[in-house]
């Protein structure tokens, strides 16, 4: 063990960092997605309501994995069908666009929970001081909405870090694609994957532990 | 009533959830400075008709008139309208995530109707006039409901409306909260602000209403001073319902 921990070490932080990069570029615009999708379905438009619900239940009715495979290599194909030429993604560009979708669509239910918890109260409240739709779930739902929903978030952030080791398949150099290199460069497998479990673990324990004194933070003078 | 200006103008106004009918044909002209109280038993559509006049529920049928404002006219700006129609809740709907001050503050600033300096003048008059000064810093959940909707009365008055509607303002106060509710609502009845209430404080109807309307089934059935309704209602369906709240 200590073996490959002298010998890949350096290697294996690295791939952990790819991982959190890409964690965290994902997270990044799978709230922006799943707050614009969040808002379509709590809205009383029609149209957006099912654009909503649509996009949830398309990305949640397929796999991660074909979802990737189908941004990587799909994707170019369709635009190369569509007469442009040269077009590539890389595997963080195709990592990055399916995890946010994915984790967007997850992200959107979360919100939409969220806002739906507020009592309907504050609206009118708000709603009757002259405020518009927009300026009241702005100040007064959205606010309150975020506190009910961070635990949710929280996992959420949890499942897509641990979603970012099925990138793998796409050539994407993270965590686990290391693992899957450096246990067959040594056939050390009991090993090696031990090693990557616990660098996996670390990270969540750790980022558990800081996410519950946020959550206490933000509920304090409730 | 004669020669008053006439401030909320209901013309056949008709309500309907699906296929129930709420309100069936109300019209009433209420005037400035006056206060109406709204009896009836519960489904009558009284609280309905009160959340009609600032739009919380869209009028089926039928023209609303406020300050020469068609109301019910889809061009109409509903929001500046409401900046001058107060509302109070039966449950309070105070901003939870917000301390009593910035309750009061939200609208008059995001408005834009005052500066923030003004809103914080605003803000300790109205908790002084409420009877609340040293409450400023807290949050709604450390207050007695009592408190609570005295904050909300207080927020509603620092958009400096011309019109106040009450949707049961003390029935989900315990007992003893009720006077301290009502206390600050008598006062702004003596300041002579237009208020549309809806109640069950009969007591707090016959001291400071101006009109009492008796609602039931979608209607009207019976209006005038509380001295009339409450001394000589003719109506037998009136007779029934104050012979059992009396």
């Amino acid at each position: 063990m200590s073996l490959i921990i002298q010998t890949y070490g350096s290697m294996l932080l690295g791939a952990l960092g790819k991982t959190l990069l890409l964690t965290l570029l994902s997270l990044f615009f799978a709230m922006i997605i799943g707050m614009i999708f969040a808002l379509m379905n709590v809205g009383h438009n029609r149209f957006f309501n099912f654009l909503g619900i649509a996009y949830v239940d398309a990305v949640r009715g397929v796999p991660l994995i074909v979802l990737a495979y189908f941004i990587y290599f799909g994707l170019p194909t369709a635009v190369r069908m569509m007469g442009v030429e040269g077009f590539r993604l890389t595997a963080l560009q195709a990592g990055t666009m399916a995890l946010s979708m994915n984790c967007g669509a997850y992200m959107a239910e979360i919100i939409r929970a969220g806002i739906e918890s507020v009592d309907r109260g504050q609206m009118e409240a708000s709603r009757s001081l002259g405020l518009n739709y927009a300026k009241s779930m702005q100040l007064v739902v959205v606010p309150q909405a975020i506190r009910t929903m961070i635990p949710s978030i929280i996992n959420q952030f949890i499942i897509t870090l641990k979603d970012t080791s099925i990138l793998s398949v796409i050539g994407f150099p993270e965590l686990t694609n290391m693992g899957k290199t450096i246990s067959g460069n040594t056939f050390k497998s009991l090993e090696t994957w031990a090693i990557v479990g616990v660098m996996y673990m670390v990270v969540i324990i750790t980022l558990s532990k800081i996410a519950k004194r946020v959550e206490r933070r933000v509920n304090r003078g409730r | 009533m004669e020669g008053k200006k006439t401030i909320i103008h209901v013309e056949n106004l008709k309500k309907n959830f699906g296929s129930l009918e709420v309100l069936k044909e109300i019209s009433i002209d209420i005037y400035e400075g006056e206060v109406v109280v709204i009896l009836g038993p519960s489904g009558s559509g009284k609280s309905t008709f009160l959340r009609c006049l600032n739009q919380l529920e869209s009028a089926t049928d039928g023209t609303i008139i406020i300050d020469n404002m068609n109301i019910t006219d889809k061009h109409t700006d509903i929001n500046k309208v409401r900046e001058n129609i107060g509302m109070v809740f039966q449950q309070f709907n105070l901003f939870a995530h917000k301390t009593v001050a910035e309750n009061i503050m939200l609208a008059p600033v995001h408005l834009k109707t005052m500066t923030k300096e003004e809103s914080k003048v605003k803000c300790s008059q109205l908790l002084e006039r409420v009877g609340m000064p040293e409450k400023a810093e807290a949050y709604p959940s450390q207050l007695s409901g009592g408190q609570k909707q005295r904050v909300a009365i207080a927020r509603s008055l620092a958009m400096n409306p011309d019109i106040m509607l009450f949707d049961e303002p003390t029935s989900a106060l315990d007992p003893e909260m009720v006077g301290e509710v009502l206390a600050v609502m008598k006062e702004l009845v003596a300041d002579g602000m237009t208020m549309v209430v809806v109640t069950h404080e009969v007591g707090f109807a016959r001291e400071v209403a101006d009109r009492i309307i008796f609602m039931d089934g979608g209607y009207i059935v019976e209006q005038g001073t509380p001295e009339e309704v409450f001394q000589r209602p003719k109506e037998p369906r009136t007779i029934d319902f104050l012979n059992k709240v009396l």
